[in-house]
C-alpha cells in the first residue's frame, strides 16, 4: 500500500505536543497507523519533545515521592502483565485507534442514512470538532461545498476523486475555508471515509442545504 | 561527547528496568527523570501540587510500561516525554489519547544494534542543535512543546536535524516490517 496524501507537518507537531482536539487526535492517529511516513515524522517531532525535556530545568521533587512511588509499584506489580504485545484480533477496514470508537468493528458501526444512499456514523468525542465515518457507493457524489473551517477526510476502503486528486485508502485529504469541492466515489467499491471537521461545512445549492441538517455538521 | 555516553547510559538504565526489573536502574531513572518531569508539567500549567502527583504516575507508568520500550525508535528521554505529554492531555485537557496502532510485533522484534546506536548520535546531534540555537529561537520551541504556542514550520526556521531522524526511524520501522514477512 502506498499512501499518497499525507499529514501536515503542522498536524503532526501539533500531535506529538498533544495540542490537538480529540477528534483531529483520532483521525492522526489513523493515518500514523496506515503510513510509515508520518509515523517516521511524528516520532522525530517526539525526539524533539525528548530534547526540550533534556534542557529544560528540573524542580525537585517532594522528600517523600521516591516511597511513594516504590510503594506503587510494589503493590501491584503482580498484577502487571508484562507480555501485552500480541497484537488483539484486527478489523481488515478499521485500524485500532478508530476500531476503539465504533466497539470493535465495521460490523458495530451504527449507521444513519443521510440521503442518496450515503449514510454516516457521528463518534463520541470532545466538541471542540467532530469525527464521522461516511460511507459514500461506489460513483455516488457528496454535493459541492465550501468549508468554514478545517476538512479532513481519510479514506478507510475504495476510493474518492476530486479537485485536488485521487485518493485510495490511507490517504488524507486537507481541506481549509478556501477549497470548494465535490468528492465522488470511484465506481469499482464503495467508499468509507473517516471525516473530521472543526466547523459547520456551508453547502450551496438547494439540495445540498437540505442535506447539511442530515449530515448534522 | 559527554552526552552521547549519558543517552547510551540511560538507554542501559531503562533496559536494565525492562529486561530484569532492576529495581535500583529504576531509582536512578526516577532520580534523572523525575525533577525534569515535574518541570516540564508546571511549565504546562499545572502548579507545583498536581505536577508532582502526576509526575510520579509518570515514573510509575515508565516502570509499568518498559516492556514497551524500543531504544532503535526512542531515546529514554524520547519515551519519557510521550508518557509525560499523555498525563498532560488526561489530566488537562480530560480527555483520552487516541494512539496510532501498535507495529505488529514479530518473533524477531530485537532491534538492530546499529539502529541503536544511529538512533542516540542522531538524537545527541539533535540536544546540541537545540541547545546552540540563539536564545530566542529555542524558547519558541520550548513553547510550542510547553503548550503555548502551536507554531508551524519551527523546524525549517530554525534548521534542527529533523530529516535525519526521521529517515533513522524509518529505516528501523522498514526493518521492523521486513522481518515480519
Ligand atoms: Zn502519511
Ligand atoms: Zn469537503
Amino acid at each position: 500500500m502506498t499512501v499518497k496524501h499525507h499529514l501536515t507537518d503542522d498536524l503532526l507537531m501539533a500531535y506529538s505536543v498533544g495540542d490537538l482536539p480529540e477528534a483531529v487526535n483520532l483521525i492522526v492517529a489513523t493515518h500514523i497507523s496506515l503510513c510509515d511516513e508520518c509515523r517516521a515524522a511524528l516520532e522525530a517531532y517526539e525526539a524533539l519533545g525528548g530534547a526540550v525535556l533534556d534542557t529544560c530545568d528540573s524542580v525537585a521533587l517532594s522528600e517523600t515521592s521516591l516511597t511513594s512511588v516504590l510503594d506503587m509499584i510494589h503493590t501491584q506489580d503482580n498484577a502487571i502483565v508484562v507480555n501485552d504485545r500480541s497484537a488483539p484480533a484486527k478489523d481488515s477496514v478499521l485500524p485500532t485507534p478508530l476500531a476503539d470508537y465504533v466497539d470493535g468493528g465495521l460490523e458495530n458501526v451504527k449507521w444513519r442514512s443521510v440521503g442518496m444512499g450515503v449514510k454516516q456514523a457521528v463518534l463520541n468525542t470532545s466538541s471542540e470538532a467532530s469525527a464521522r465515518l461516511l460511507y459514500i457507493p461506489a460513483g455516488t457524489a457528496i454535493p459541492d461545498h465550501g468549508h468554514k473551517g478545517m476538512e479532513l477526510t481519510l479514506v478507510l476502503q475504495g476510493a474518492f476523486q476530486d479537485e485536488d486528486g485521487y485518493f485510495g485508502r490511507g490517504d488524507i485529504e486537507i481541506a481549509s475555508e478556501d477549497v470548494h469541492h465535490t468528492p465522488v466515489a470511484d465506481i469499482s467499491e464503495d467508499c468509507i471515509c473517516l471525516a473530521v471537521t472543526d466547523a459547520p461545512l456551508k453547502f450551496k445549492g438547494l439540495v445540498p442545504r437540505i442535506a447539511q441538517p442530515f449530515l448534522g455538521i | 561527547n559527554g552526552t552521547q555516553s549519558q543517552i547510551a547510559e540511560w538507554v542501559d538504565e531503562l533496559v536494565r528496568v525492562r529486561d530484569q526489573r532492576d529495581e535500583a536502574a529504576f531509582i536512578r531513572v526516577f532520580q534523572h527523570f523525575g525533577p525534569r518531569v515535574k518541570a516540564f508539567l508546571m511549565r504546562t500549567g499545572m502548579d507545583a501540587a498536581l505536577a508532582e502527583e502526576c509526575a510520579q504516575e509518570v515514573l510509575v507508568t515508565v516502570w509499568n510500561k518498559a516492556h514497551l520500550y524500543d531504544a532503535s525508535r526512542a531515546s529514554p528521554s524520547t519515551w519519557i516525554f510521550t508518557i509525560a505529554r499523555n498525563k498532560k492531555i488526561d489530566v488537562l485537557r480530560k480527555q483520552k489519547r487516541p494512539e496510532p496502532e501498535d507495529l505488529p510485533w514479530g518473533p524477531e522484534a530485537e532491534p538492530d544494534q546499529a539502529d541503536v546506536l544511529g538512533l542516540q548520535q542522531e538524537s545527541e546531534q539533535l540536544g546540541r542543535a537545540l541547545r546552540d540555537l540563539p536564545e530566542k529561537q529555542r524558547e519558541l520551541i520550548e513553547k510550542a512543546y510547553f503548550g503555548d504556542l502551536s507554531h508551524s514550520e519551527i523546524a525549517e526556521q530554525t534548521g534542527l536535524p529533523l530529516g535525519t531522524i526521521k529517515s533513522r526511524i524509518r529505516l528501523a520501522l522498514d526493518r521492523l516490517r521486513h522481518s515480519l514477512k
